[in-house]
């Protein structure tokens, strides 16, 4: 098993550890879960479910929140 | 007591409060959030304008973290209705997928739903919108469709099911003022939803010709972040608002093509 994976997080080419949970990868951008909204895949993943998905390999992650906008 | 003084006076004493999708607001100008010079500035801004309902936009979390760009740090959700927009989506698909972004970011379910279908002018894609809105109304959202100032289309994003119509008074950003009274009185006259005109306002007086022609609300965001002081800019569009609001309510006198003395004309002297 290789020691890392390739994903893809808000258009961006990333190398991530195996197996993370949404939960654990948004701990390491250091990413409060409550000021970010995830998704997954085209799946928009809920506060309490980010827990139990597991990032795969070539994984799209969006994370979003409000800027200013008119 | 009283210590919100900027979101009651006399001027709107006498009107009732505007309701969209259940809501009831005291507030008739909403106002956007990009574009100020700085955050203190813009929570200054928004203050003055004594609006309730505030814009916010979803965009990707820097993830590099050179700015800090959430406007959640600068505005407390109890205190605005924070209304998402779709702005800068150029299809119907784009449009939901924000929406959706913006409800599960959000404090609520509305969305201000734009699908942009020219760079140039921002114009909207009124078949892009009805399909957007046709799709998010069925997923339970309150949408407020941003729409150019045609009449059919405004009938249309109505039987949708909007909960308000948005016609612009002229393109976003432009400034311009209120192009067309007639059309946006004729929608504001054959809608039941709420009509609230969103972009284009330059200045005090444009605000005050809009809310002259009796819709419902008013929202704009570079009329009063563009401006050399948008605190105070603010103030002027919290007041035009609120006047062209009351002159509506009051009833204009009618046009007439000959003057008409304010004097006697007897008692003249021989």
């Amino acid at each position: 098993m290789k020691d890392t994976i390739d994903v893809v997080i808000n258009g961006e080419p990333r190398t991530i550890a195996p197996g993370v949970t949404l939960l654990e990868l948004l701990a390491e951008l250091a990413l409060d879960p409550r000021a970010v909204v995830v998704e997954h895949n085209r799946q928009i993943v809920r506060r309490p479910a980010l827990g139990d998905v597991r990032v795969a390999p070539g994984d799209a992650i969006e994370l979003v929140h409000f800027v200013g906008g008119g | 007591m009283k210590t919100e003084t900027p979101r009651r006076h006399d001027a709107t004493m006498h009107d009732t409060p505007l309701t969209i999708g259940g809501r009831a607001f005291q507030s008739r100008l909403m106002v956007g959030t990009g574009k100020y010079p700085d955050n203190g500035t813009m929570v200054r801004a928004i203050d003055a304008s004594g609006a309730e309902i505030v814009t916010v936009a979803v965009r990707r979390v820097d993830l590099d973290r050179s700015k800090n760009t959430s406007v959640l740090h600068h505005l407390d959700p109890k205190r605005f209705f924070l209304l998402a927009n779709t702005a800068g989506c150029y299809t119907a698909t784009d449009a939901v997928r924000y929406a959706r972004l913006g409800r599960e970011a959000g404090f609520n379910d509305f969305v201000k739903l734009e699908v942009i279908g020219d760079e140039e002018t921002l114009l909207p894609d009124v078949q892009g919108l009805l399909e957007a809105a046709k799709v998010l109304v069925k997923e339970g959202f309150k949408v407020l469709a941003y729409t150019n100032e045609d009449l059919v289309t405004a009938l249309r994003l109505e039987d949708a099911g909007c909960a308000a119509v948005m016609p612009l008074a002229s393109p976003i950003g432009s400034g311009l003022g209120l192009l067309n009274p007639f059309s946006v009185r004729t929608i504001k006259r054959r809608l039941k939803v709420p009509v609230v005109v969103d972009a284009g306002v330059g200045t005090a007086s444009d605000a005050c010709v809009t809310m002259e022609q009796g819709v419902d609300g008013l929202l704009m965001n570079t009329a009063i972040a563009a401006a050399q002081d948008p605190v105070a800019m603010a103030r002027a569009m919290r007041l035009a608002v609120d006047a062209g609001r009351a002159a509506f309510l009051a009833g204009r006198m009618p046009r007439r093509d000959v003057a008409f003395p304010s004097s006697p004309t007897e008692g003249m002297l021989d």
